[in-house]
């Protein structure tokens, strides 16, 4: 507008007199706008600097300016408690929309909705940061605790997540994807990865989830079939918390005790990861087709296609098989579940004179004593008897081309 | 049409800058809102007193024929329009779907308000925020103002806040409440409607095609459509006759359109500035648009995906003929931060528009392969 114009330089003079050091923001008696106006002014590429002590919000928090950092003193020291959150404030605590954003050393404890979430930008870094439901595991807490979706270059390291009713770490619909050295415990799930390009996870501990790492691609999104995961040297322990999700999430259906699931996605490779004591099965990889539930989406893939499990060490687990898969095998074959389990389900429409072409097949070798079973639901699906097998034999190899590492470039600190 | 000049002289504007520097008192004048007159009255769209909303020259009133639910608030919406080279109001530019294309300068008012009691509505209003849409060269800008205690003036205030309410509804009851004014960033998050631009979600063709009670300068009222009066004034070019039009029903009004006619409006104005296939719900695949026929994008036995606690144990986001196993209307009825829909604007149930969202799914066929 014209006034506008005419003002531009008067306008700016008062801008640069307005230009400040980035001044640590401090808790006080509106924590709320305190930090949203910070949130809202800040320059391109400010860092907003939070002291220790606890921020009380009663508000969600939202970030639309780019390259912005949000730095706390630490995830012990600088809490961001949503105890207080009041409907039509928005659904989560921290919510960024602009490209290069970054939030490191702070907590985000009790959010109603989900912790901090990140939307349909280029670039997130979560670095050093807890997000924490306090009360422990429970239905009515908020779903996920990182929230990066249809982002593009991320990056989670060393952050901690405990009592999110779906996912600890979410990510989903994104590209170029590191998720390391981060903790997560007593979650429904504690790192999923879903419907996502790209992603190296390595040096996570997930322990006492219900589910500790899912790699899933889920139908009726807009981005589809994840795939080119590298899941590596990661601890995945005792997860065999009893399901808290409410009811219709994806997640709600994960039986308690579940290490590691692949499903749907394409092209992953695990290797070198300690996955022990897992109750229901230490590792499985099935098709979306054998949860049985419905979807209606002609371009989503079920099948889940070239898979490389190698290297791992498997302690304990399998010994109360429990959900759909473990009733199937416990009509077919009965006894614990042992450490990979395939459901056996391949895409009849890609056979080459009835074999899996070797680019798509289930590989599995150098695991130790690791044991496996192939329940074969394919043939179940299509009217046939079921051949319940473990024999490895079929399974030895690599996979012809693995996942390439991730490369975040210089925006996100160069990872890994 | 002569329009009014439009606001501030540099000089006053330089000052409120400097002045919101120094103070950032209720959020107003730092950063990219510096700019900005930190007072509603500064932008001269009202003449007499403010809280009168007695529009100035060259701005028009309008309403529309399904609206978003705000906790039961009136709205009172304005816009006007820049002038030309040759002094003439610059028209915006007709478009069938979607919002008019207004030229760059245009302002967009929306003033929230409560009556005294809800069974006199046009007594006793008393406003609490002015929502501005400012269309710049490089887009729209969202900036809001609370009326101050006194109601002679509105401040700019980016952080939003709560303000607490008080009125005496339809029924005769009285209601107390904790409205909440949207911050600057809220703005964009319901008006980014194509995941990328922030542009106005209300004046489009069919919400625009109704008759509305015009006030002219003499004092006398007029009831004339909308749209042909920006035609006959030269608001709007390239409209056919409003006859020839779109039209949207009137939610809560059954001759107006059938169910599934009122249900998928109030569906496409209350939520699909999200849920649409560019908006920022897009990325849970719920598309509630008007005007498509895809079951599984409206939710019929589509599952969730990140709603967590907000399925509330059900497992569709509609089941048809099943109100009370959809996700849909059990995110409607909800006011809990981590279940609720929409996510912002609201802190109350819309208690009649999920009256007739149930009796769209209460209708809806099964599908045929149920």
């Amino acid at each position: 507008m014209k006034q506008h114009t005419l003002c531009t330089a008067v306008c700016l003079l008062a801008l640069s007199a307005c230009a400040k050091e980035d001044a640590t923001l401090r808790p006080g008696d509106n924590d709320h706008r305190t930090l949203q106006e910070a949130l809202l002014t800040a320059e391109p590429g400010a860092v907003i600097e939070l002291a220790a002590g606890r921020f009380e919000l009663d508000a969600t928090l939202s970030l639309d300016v780019e390259g912005v950092t949000v730095r706390g003193q630490g995830m012990d020291e600088t809490i961001l408690d949503f105890s207080s959150q009041a409907p039509g404030t928005g659904g989560e605590g921290l919510l960024a929309t602009a490209d290069d954003f970054t939030v490191e050393d702070l907590a985000v404890e009790n959010t109603r909705g989900d912790g901090i979430k990140v939307e349909g930008t280029t670039g997130a870094a979560f670095r050093s940061v807890r997000v924490e439901w306090t009360n422990g595991p429970d239905t009515n807490n908020g779903a996920y605790g990182l929230y990066p979706v249809q982002v593009t270059n991320v990056l989670i390291e060393d952050s901690r997540v405990r009592g999110a009713s779906d996912a600890g770490i979410y990510v989903g619909q994104s590209a170029n994807v590191v998720v390391r050295r981060n903790e997560v415990w007593e979650n429904v799930a504690g790192i999923e990865i879903e419907n996502t390009t790209g992603a190296d996870v390595y040096g996570n501990r997930a322990h006492g989830n219900t589910g500790g790492l899912l790699v899933f691609s889920l139908p009726e999104l807009p981005v589809k079939d994840g795939r080119d995961a590298r899941v590596y040297d990661n601890d995945i322990t005792d997860n065999n918390l009893p399901n808290f999700g409410k009811e219709g999430a994806i997640v709600s259906t994960i039986p308690a005790g579940s290490g590691i699931i692949v499903m749907a996605s394409d092209n992953v490779e695990l290797f070198e990861n300690r996955i022990h004591h897992n109750q229901n099965s230490n590792l499985a990889v099935i098709s979306y087709l054998s949860t049985g539930r419905t979807y209606n989406d002609p371009g989503y893939d079920p099948y889940t296609e070239g898979v490389y499990i190698h290297d791992n060490e498997f302690v304990g687990g399998g010994e109360g098989p429990n959900g759909d898969f473990a009733d199937a095998f416990v009509a077919l074959a009965g006894g614990a579940f042992p450490d990979i389990v395939w459901d056996g389900v391949s895409n009849p429409d890609k056979l080459v004179e009835g074999e899996v072409p070797a680019d798509l097949r289930l590989y599995i070798e150098n695991n130790g004593d690791a044991d496996f079973v192939n329940l074969d639901l394919g043939s179940v699906f299509t009217g046939g008897e079921p051949k319940v097998s473990t024999d490895l034999a079929a399974h030895q190899g690599s996979l012809p081309a693995v996942p390439q590492p991730v490369d975040l470039g210089a925006a996100t600190g160069g990872a890994p | 049409m002569a329009l009014r000049s439009a606001p501030p002289a540099a000089l006053a504007l330089a000052a409120l800058a400097l002045a919101g520097c120094a103070a950032g008192e209720g959020g107003s004048g730092q950063g990219p809102f510096a700019r900005y007159p930190a007072k509603l009255s500064t932008w001269g769209l009202f003449t007499g007193e403010l809280a009168s909303h007695i529009p100035a020259a060259g701005v028009e009133p309008y309403g529309l024929n399904t609206a978003l639910f705000s906790d039961y608030a009136l709205k009172f919406r304005f816009v006007r329009l820049p002038e030309g080279p040759g002094g003439d109001v610059r028209p915006a530019l007709y478009r069938e779907e979607g919002p008019f294309e207004f030229p760059v300068g245009t302002v967009i008012s929306k003033t929230f308000a409560y009556p005294a009691d809800f069974r006199v509505p046009e007594e006793g209003l008393q406003p609490l925020e002015t929502r501005l849409l400012v269309h710049e060269e490089d887009g729209w800008v969202g900036l809001p103002y609370i009326w101050n205690a006194e109601l002679t003036d509105a401040d700019l205030a980016i952080v939003g806040g709560p303000l607490e309410v008080s009125w005496i509804d339809a029924e005769g009851a009285r209601i107390e409440h904790t409205y909440r004014v949207p911050n600057a960033n809220q703005c964009k998050t319901c008006h980014r409607t194509d995941g990328e631009r922030v542009l106005p979600i209300g004046p489009q063709a069919a919400q625009l095609n109704r008759n509305f009670v015009f006030t002219e300068a003499d004092g006398s009222t007029l009831s004339e459509n909308q749209l042909e009066r920006w035609r006959r004034t030269g608001f709007l070019e390239g409209a056919p006759p409003a006859a020839e039009a779109p039209r949207a029903p009137v939610w809560n009004a059954g001759r107006t359109g059938s169910v599934d006619e009122r249900a998928r409006t109030w569906l496409d104005i209350n939520c699909a500035h999200c849920h649409n296939l560019k908006g920022s719900g897009r990325t849970s695949g719920l598309d509630l648009r008007k005007g498509h026929r895809n079951r599984t994008r409206l939710g019929v036995y589509k599952h969730p995906v990140a709603a967590g606690q907000g399925t509330g144990d059900r497992l569709y986001g509609v089941v048809p003929g099943k109100p009370d196993e959809s996700i849909l209307v059990y995110r409607m009825e909800s006011t809990h931060p981590g279940i609720m829909m929409p996510e912002l604007g609201r802190g109350l149930v819309d208690v009649e528009s999920v009256a007739l969202i149930r009796q769209w799914i209460l209708e809806m066929e099964p599908r045929p392969e149920a």
